[in-house]
């Protein structure tokens, strides 16, 4: 019997999430990459996962149609939703970051424009240094704005810093450290409260023996 | 109660509205109007203007009001029920407007749970804490999305003591039945306004324990409300299969004292569109009966025959669609005569 619904963001990020679970005992049946299901029930844990985009993750868990998730703290930083953050799973590990092209320096004069995926949180970071910006939103590719003029900065995500040295961009400033939260929805934990702190249990300590292997 | 109001009123209270928008336009003669964002302050503003008229006013409200969204960015109209006392607020007002609002949500579900809070505690901590108001913004933040593992590493980076910082963290774990969680606070309250403040809840708790819905209620600090209006008890009611709170309320004295009174004041406010999704129900009938005529019956035999129909109470349409008789509990063919 099904009891608790978890979202996983599709990608690299929900193949090491799920990887987790397993580790925890959560094993709902094998993903065919073929197929295009996107439920998938493990009737011996009670959890029922599904697949959706990473930055759906938040919406599906605060309106409880998932009684859980596990959302980049990127998405919940972004959008802010209402609902409990309930560990930090430690995977899917980068970094918030300014990045700029080579040699660019800050001119105190102009209002400096920023391309990014993440206006909520370039908007709040330059706030707080009391910076006026221009926000350019995109939705891809950010690191080929500044190389091609359309912005003098990007605050994007970080993780190796390949895609950024090889586009001769190189990071100016750290916002902060982003990896997967297990979220939960605040009505669904109020009800359901020691299944879903079994789960979170479970991957504290699959976290920990993957911590003893690595 | 009037749909519009002068804006001022509202643009020194702006944190009151969770930092949604007031809907504005300029009347015929040039005063900045709002569209009415919120019943409470408009009633609380409206008994501040009166002279001292009863001691306590208890008063219960069903109104529409308009905000501008603050994730869609669009204009929205919330239905907002709910009671306010203001007046005298002492144990006995209290423990009636909490159990008004268990009864509340009783009606619609037995499955629910109500969390209490005490802003009294929380402000405490925090001020005895000496953080900036940032840092303090930052704290609340982290306690209201139970945020522990984030909450301990932003209290040890600061320059809180270890003491102070323990007893965040406590009142946020305190979980359970609401006698264990008392006497856990107990603990962590020793002294000055967090002792009275947890006196308080043990006089609720005593009061309260015979009460139909006591097994509901819970302490839980990670409902925090605003700290600009809210001084006191606070409590937040869910449903099981209802993803957001249906119910918020608390005892918010500092709001009167804006508008220039030394009443008191405690009350809740349902979300009647939250409710809305205990309702799903796809067997749910359209209406009682369909009465089924062709276009050669006479009008005025149909009219009678619907009409007869009706008198019971029953919930009639008269149609000549067949589609449209479906969803309706029973299906009548008028034969033409009457029947």
């Amino acid at each position: 019997m099904i009891s608790i619904t978890l979202a996983l963001p599709k990608g690299r990020l929900g193949e090491k999430a799920l990887c987790l679970l397993e580790r925890a005992g959560i094993t709902p049946a094998p993903k065919d990459n073929h197929s295009r299901k996107l439920v998938f029930d493990d009737e011996r844990s009670g959890v029922r996962i599904f697949w959706v985009k990473p930055s759906d993750v938040a919406i599906y868990v605060e309106r409880g149609t998932a009684d859980i998730g596990i959302a980049g703290k990127d998405i919940l930083l972004e959008y802010s939703p209402d609902m409990y953050e309930l560990m930090d799973l430690e995977i899917g590990r980068c970094k918030m970051c300014v990045a700029a092209k080579q040699g660019f320096k800050y001119d105190s004069g102009k209002t400096l424009s920023v391309a990014t995926k993440f206006p909520n949180i370039a908007t709040r970071y330059y706030e707080s240094r009391s910076k006026k910006i221009d926000i350019i939103k995109l939705n891809g590719s950010i690191e080929l704005a500044p190389i091609l003029g359309l912005s003098d900065v990007i605050v994007d995500i970080v993780e190796t810093g390949d895609t950024i040295r090889q586009n001769d961009l190189s990071v100016i400033e750290e916002i902060t450290d982003i990896s997967a939260r297990l979220i939960a929805n605040k009505s669904s934990y109020k009800f359901k409260k020691s299944e879903i702190d079994a789960i979170a249990v479970a991957l504290m300590t699959a976290k920990g023996a993957k911590e003893n292997n690595d | 109660m009037s749909g519009f109001e002068e804006y001022d009123i509202y643009a020194l209270n702006k944190d009151f509205l969770g930092g949604e928008a007031v809907i504005t336009f300029t009347d015929t003669v040039g005063r900045l109007m709002a569209l009415k964002p919120d019943v409470t302050m408009s009633i609380i503003r409206s008994l501040s203007d009166e002279e001292n008229a009863n001691p306590t006013e208890r008063l219960y409200y069903d109104e529409k009001v308009c905000r501008i969204s603050r994730k869609s960015r669009r204009p929205k109209e919330i239905l907002q029920s709910g009671i306010e006392c203001i007046g005298d607020i002492d144990l006995f007002s209290t423990c009636e407007v909490i159990s008004l609002a268990a009864e509340a949500i009783g009606i619609f579900s037995e499955r629910f749970v109500i969390d209490i809070s005490h802003m009294g505690i929380v402000t405490e901590i925090l001020s005895e804490s000496g953080a900036s108001e940032l840092l303090k913004k930052e704290i609340i933040r982290l306690m209201a999305s139970k945020n522990v593992h984030e909450l301990k590493r932003l209290l040890e980076q600061s320059e809180i003591e270890n003491s102070v910082s323990e007893r965040i963290l406590k009142i946020l774990r305190l979980d359970g039945a609401f006698e264990d969680s008392l006497s856990e606070l107990s603990k962590i309250c020793k002294s000055g306004a967090s002792r009275s403040a947890l006196s308080e809840l043990i006089q609720l708790e005593s009061a309260l324990n015979s009460q139909r819905y006591f097994n509901r209620f819970r302490l839980d600090f990670s409902l925090v409300q605003d700290m600009t209006y809210y001084n006191g008890i606070v409590f937040q009611g869910f449903i099981d299969g209802v993803p957001e709170k249906v119910l918020s309320g608390g005892r918010y004295d500092p709001l009167p004292k804006r508008f220039g009174s030394d009443k008191n004041a405690i009350g809740f406010a349902v979300d009647m569109q939250s409710l809305e999704q205990l309702f799903d129900d796809d067997n749910s009938a359209c209406g009682d009966i369909a009465l089924m005529y062709s276009p050669s019956d006479a009008a005025a035999s149909v009219l009678l025959e619907a009409g007869r129909l009706r008198r019971d109470g029953s919930r009639v349409l008269a149609t000549k669609t067949a589609s449209e008789a479906d969803g309706f509990k029973k299906i009548i063919y008028f034969d033409g005569e009457g029947r």
